[in-house]
């Protein structure tokens, strides 16, 4: 099956969304995505951010679709053409989302935990000159105590409902849900306040947004301050493979690894995200690497494993001209080092 | 909307063998295993037999005997705007208000069925007896300007009519649930 | 006299009850298909009569139920859509209030068609003295073996049940509605696949709404080509139209398709002009969520051709110039009412009534009702009419469901038309203060304000 977003035609397998095409061909034709997540079923055509413009239904059926399509719940057709990044009408209404998705949102990004790993933040950035018409009184929620681990912020949810499907597809107990409707819809656990179980803290990771961090990490560290390490232990729940956000010596938090869509790409247990907050007890591969625009990155430049940074550190005081003299040839640099263990 | 603290509100849960009953009939109406379709209509019969709201405890009965779990009821109960989710008066007098009553003045009937109770709209009057609620379309555009009083429309309403049905109430001569 | 199909026996003391229907012709429909006729011809009887769909969105009905997936040999259902919200229509709530037998008639012939044998009546939950009488005329054809197992000896079981909603505008969605059915929140779902393939518990299943599924035992009386020879083009047959407002007759009245605008409007048997004879100032043809026209377009279209009273007629101009027949609710406004506030007013339903799942709604619907609201109590500004018509053309068609679409409509036509009034609002804060201001000074005495 032959799809083309953009110019760019690609074959796929059928049962493929324009998304996931898209995905495959990358860069500007990507579809930004708030609510939508490859990893959990049903999940995702709530948000709107990713519509896309089909030019030409199919190879069977030409005629353009209307509307705009939400790409990431629309399969793609044999012979389809579809505008993603170079129609005009595709990003002024993702724009319009944008607007929407903000009107009620607190902005309150300075104190927020998620700035610099948010989704909506960097929505926001792609429409550059972004001047908000919003002149009413916002929408908000009084904030809900769901237990010592995770922090819900309800003002800053977008009801992308990722949450609620991974509390129904990983943990075996669902105990919060969305409540009331229209703008007053909310995430809630209603009157029980512990969310727990093995895989709850995934939540967090899934979060487009500030509205559920991780309560350990609260006002710890922005997050471009702290340096990231891949890391792993050996665990009878989960894979054991995470990301350990560290400050000098302390690990401040631990999340899942994400991929390059910020998606999370294997889920983690609670006992790993909460209870082993120590260097001894992971195994560090070497700094994980984020999204090439990702402020994230900040910290991670030349970076090494954590125990070598303080040996290398002894090292590169002592040998000073030495080292002077290799980094000009590029060869021995920690950075070269670290790509060949990896 | 109106943010309720749901915990200071208790409630005696109650569920009779009549209204066991009942519900078994109304589970009857879905496939097996498919009993949560009953959810709705489960709903408005244990609000209907605890005092016209459901409280926190009476939700968890609910979905204990309907075997789903107690979120996916709260997030029903929420959503829809007939379950009341803390204590109403006795007499709720809801008013459409939606076009079509409101050209025909339902807003001045509103005023003036407040200020005869002594009471602003969404408040109940100190005796628990009556409220007064302006809600969307109930479907009557054509009998404007009217009100809802438990399973029933009062419509065509008039001051004089309104004085008439607030006496009834007082009295207890109004019927309440349909047959 | 126009022809009467649904409403014909509707005046007949007692027909609410089994005894009186049956004697007047009642159940004949139901004896004619299961004995005479097989599905396939029952769907080609529908589809020749050119039935729309009476919900609003005017689909074929045939052509509906040629959709239903019957080869993956999954159960099917007929739902009937009795969730009537739409403001300004009050039609299904008529007929089944007084002949509820009708539409149960109707229900056995539409599920024998789609050989389905569980089939629902979903009605909403403020129509609880409907809903009783509903399952008492159930009960009645259960007794008298028009439900339940082996139906009039023919094999076929239908099993037919009512559901009652709570309260959520947004279940008259199909999609929704079946949601709602399954116990869980009306939140609409995303198409494809549609209920046709995947509906009720992922089985096939037709929404239908009340009017429609009521006119089938007619159609299968008389045949299809018989209903389509009445109306007008592809508007085929009676609809029935609940009217309200500003006249002199409100009520619910069946006409034929095809009838003019002014003879319904203005003839002592339909609507009798309007109330104290105050001039007419706009009109909603089809419910709330359809466009508000001006005088000059309710009568006649832009072509200066007679407005009909049927799909294509109502339609004809587009959004610019024309509306739709959309439900039939017919809601009328003289010279005393505010465009302005009632446009704030529909705005305020729309925001409470979305269900919050997808963004451009959810935020629009309340943004929209919050400008509005500042217009109408005298704090708005001059660039809020724009910033209205941008959000509403930015929610439109980038929705979920058609909520979206609902929601903007009524404010982007009571801009395109009263944008005057619009301007009153804002310019003249004044004058506008008491909500009834239009009663004592209509728009035509203070129409030279603007001007200066």
């Amino acid at each position: 099956m032959k799809i083309t977003i953009d110019g760019h035609t690609i074959e796929v397998e059928p049962g493929t969304t324009i998304l996931q095409a898209a995905r495959m061909i990358g860069g500007a034709s990507v579809p930004p995505t708030m609510c939508y997540y490859s990893k959990l079923k049903d999940c995702g055509g709530k948000c709107r951010c990713c519509l896309v413009e089909v030019t030409k239904g199919s190879e069977r059926d030409p005629r353009p679709m209307p509307k705009l399509q939400p790409s990431c719940v629309t399969g793609a057709q044999d012979g389809m053409e579809v505008l993603s990044g170079n129609s005009q009408r595709v990003l002024d209404a993702r724009k319009a989302v944008t607007e929407f998705l903000l009107i009620n949102h607190p902005l309150d990004c300075p104190v927020c935990d998620q700035a610099g790993e948010c989704n909506l933040q960097d929505l926001a950035m792609t429409n550059k000159d972004f001047k908000s018409r919003f002149k009413e009184q916002k929408v908000t929620t009084p904030s809900e105590d769901i237990g010592p681990y995770i922090s819900l912020n309800k003002n800053r949810c977008i009801l992308c409902y990722r949450c609620v499907k991974l509390a129904e597809q990983l943990t075996p107990n669902r105990v919060h849900g969305v409540l009331y409707r229209g703008d007053h819809a909310e995430i809630s656990a209603y009157i029980h306040n512990a969310i727990d179980s093995d895989f709850s803290g995934n939540m967090i990771d899934v979060c487009p947004v500030g509205a559920l961090t991780d309560r350990t990490f609260r006002f710890q560290s922005r997050v471009w301050f702290t340096k990231k390490f891949n890391a792993h232990r050996d665990c009878p729940h989960c894979s054991g493979k995470v990301v350990l956000w560290t400050f000098g010596n302390d690990v401040l938090r631990v999340t899942a690894r994400k991929d390059e869509f910020s998606e999370v790409e294997e889920f983690i247990c609670n006992e790993c995200r909460f209870d082993h907050k120590k260097k001894e007890d992971w195994v560090v591969e070497g700094p994980h690497k984020f999204g090439k625009n990702s402020v994230l990155n900040i910290n991670n430049n030349a970076l090494a494993a954590p125990k070598e940074v303080e040996i290398q550190t002894e090292k590169l005081t002592l040998e000073g001209r030495d080292v002077d003299r290799k980094k000009i040839s590029m060869k021995d640099v920690p950075m070269a080092h670290l790509e060949e263990k990896k | 909307m109106e943010r309720v603290i749901i915990k200071q509100f208790t409630q005696q849960v109650n569920i009779t063998d009549e209204v066991m009953a009942r519900i078994g009939e109304l589970t009857s109406h879905y496939p097996e295993g498919k009993q949560k379709s009953a959810l709705l209509p489960v709903l408005h019969l244990v609000q209907d037999a605890h005092d016209n709201w459901l409280s926190v405890d009476l939700m968890d009965k609910v979905a204990e005997i309907l075997q789903i779990k107690p979120i996916e009821v709260y997030e029903v109960a929420t959503f829809y705007s007939m379950y009341n989710l803390k204590p109403v008066a006795k007499y709720k007098f809801e008013f459409c208000r939606t076009a079509c009553c409101s050209i025909r003045g339902a807003e001045d009937l509103m005023d003036y069925t407040c200020s005869k109770l002594g009471v602003k709209e969404g408040e109940i009057t100190p005796d628990g007896l009556f409220s007064v609620a302006g809600v969307e379309c109930l479907g009557a555009c054509g009998y404007a300007p009217m009100l809802q009083l438990g399973d029933f429309y009062h419509e065509h309403m008039t001051p004089e009519k309104i004085d008439e049905l607030i006496e009834n109430c007082k009295q207890g001569k109004v019927e309440f649930y349909s047959e | 006299m126009g022809k009467k199909i649904l409403t014909e026996k509707i005046n007949i003391p007692g027909i609410r009850e089994y005894d009186v229907y049956r004697q007047n012709g009642g159940y004949k429909s139901v004896e004619k298909a299961l004995k005479e006729m097989t599905p396939e011809q029952l769907v080609e009887s529908v589809k020749a009569s050119g039935l729309r769909g009476r919900g609003g969105a005017g689909f074929p009905v045939g052509m509906k139920w040629s959709f239903i997936d019957k080869k993956s040999g999954k159960p099917r259902h007929l739902l009937v859509n009795a969730d009537e919200s739409e403001p300004g229509t009050f039609k299904d709530r008529y007929l089944m209030e007084f002949i509820p037998h009708l539409l149960i008639e109707g229900a056995i012939v539409s599920s024998f068609a789609l050989e389905a044998n569980l089939s629902y009546i979903y009605i909403r939950g403020e129509y609880m003295f409907v809903f009783k009488i509903l399952e008492k005329a159930i009960k009645e054809a259960y007794a008298n073996g028009w439900l339940g197992k082996n139906i009039l000896g023919t094999g076929y079981n239908l099993d037919l049940y009512v559901h009652c909603g709570a309260g959520a505008y947004i279940c008259g969605e199909e999609t929704a509605q079946i949601e709602s059915l399954e116990g869980k929140r009306g939140n609409p779902r995303i198409k494809p696949p549609f209920p046709a393939v995947s509906g009720l518990w992922n089985e096939p299943t037709v929404v239908n709404n009340v009017e429609s599924i009521a006119s089938i035992p007619w159609i299968t009386l008389n045949g299809g080509e018989e209903y389509a020879k009445i109306g007008i083009g592809r508007s085929t047959g009676t609809k029935l139209i609940s009217a309200s407002g500003h006249i002199k007759n409100p009520g619910v009245y069946e006409i034929e398709m095809g009838m003019t605008v002014d003879e319904f409007m203005n003839s002592d048997e339909y609507l009798g002009g309007m109330i104290d004879d105050r001039p007419l100032k706009a009109l909603i043809p089809g419910g709330s969520s359809v466009q508000i026209l001006p005088p000059q377009y309710i009568f006649k279209t832009a072509n200066g051709d007679d407005r009909l009273m049927s799909y294509e007629s109502w339609s004809d101009g587009g959004p610019v110039t024309g509306s739709s027949l959309g439900s039939g609710g017919f809601i009328v406004y003289n010279d005393t009412a505010c465009i302005v506030r009632n446009t704030w007013n529909l705005s305020r339903f729309y925001h409470h009534e979305s269900c919050g799942q997808c963004s451009p709604c959810r935020e629009g619907t309340g943004w929209m009702e919050k400008i509005l609201y500042r217009i109408e109590h005298g704090q708005g500004t001059e660039e809020d009419v724009d910033l209205l018509w941008d959000i509403q053309a930015n929610i439109e068609g980038n929705t979920i469901c058609p909520l979206g679409d609902a929601a903007a409509w009524p404010v982007a036509a009571a801009i395109r038309h009263f944008r005057e009034e619009f301007e009153y609002h804002i310019r003249f804060p004044e004058k506008i203060k008491n909500r009834n201001h239009f009663r004592e000074e209509p728009m035509e005495k203070v129409r030279q304000l603007l001007v200066k």
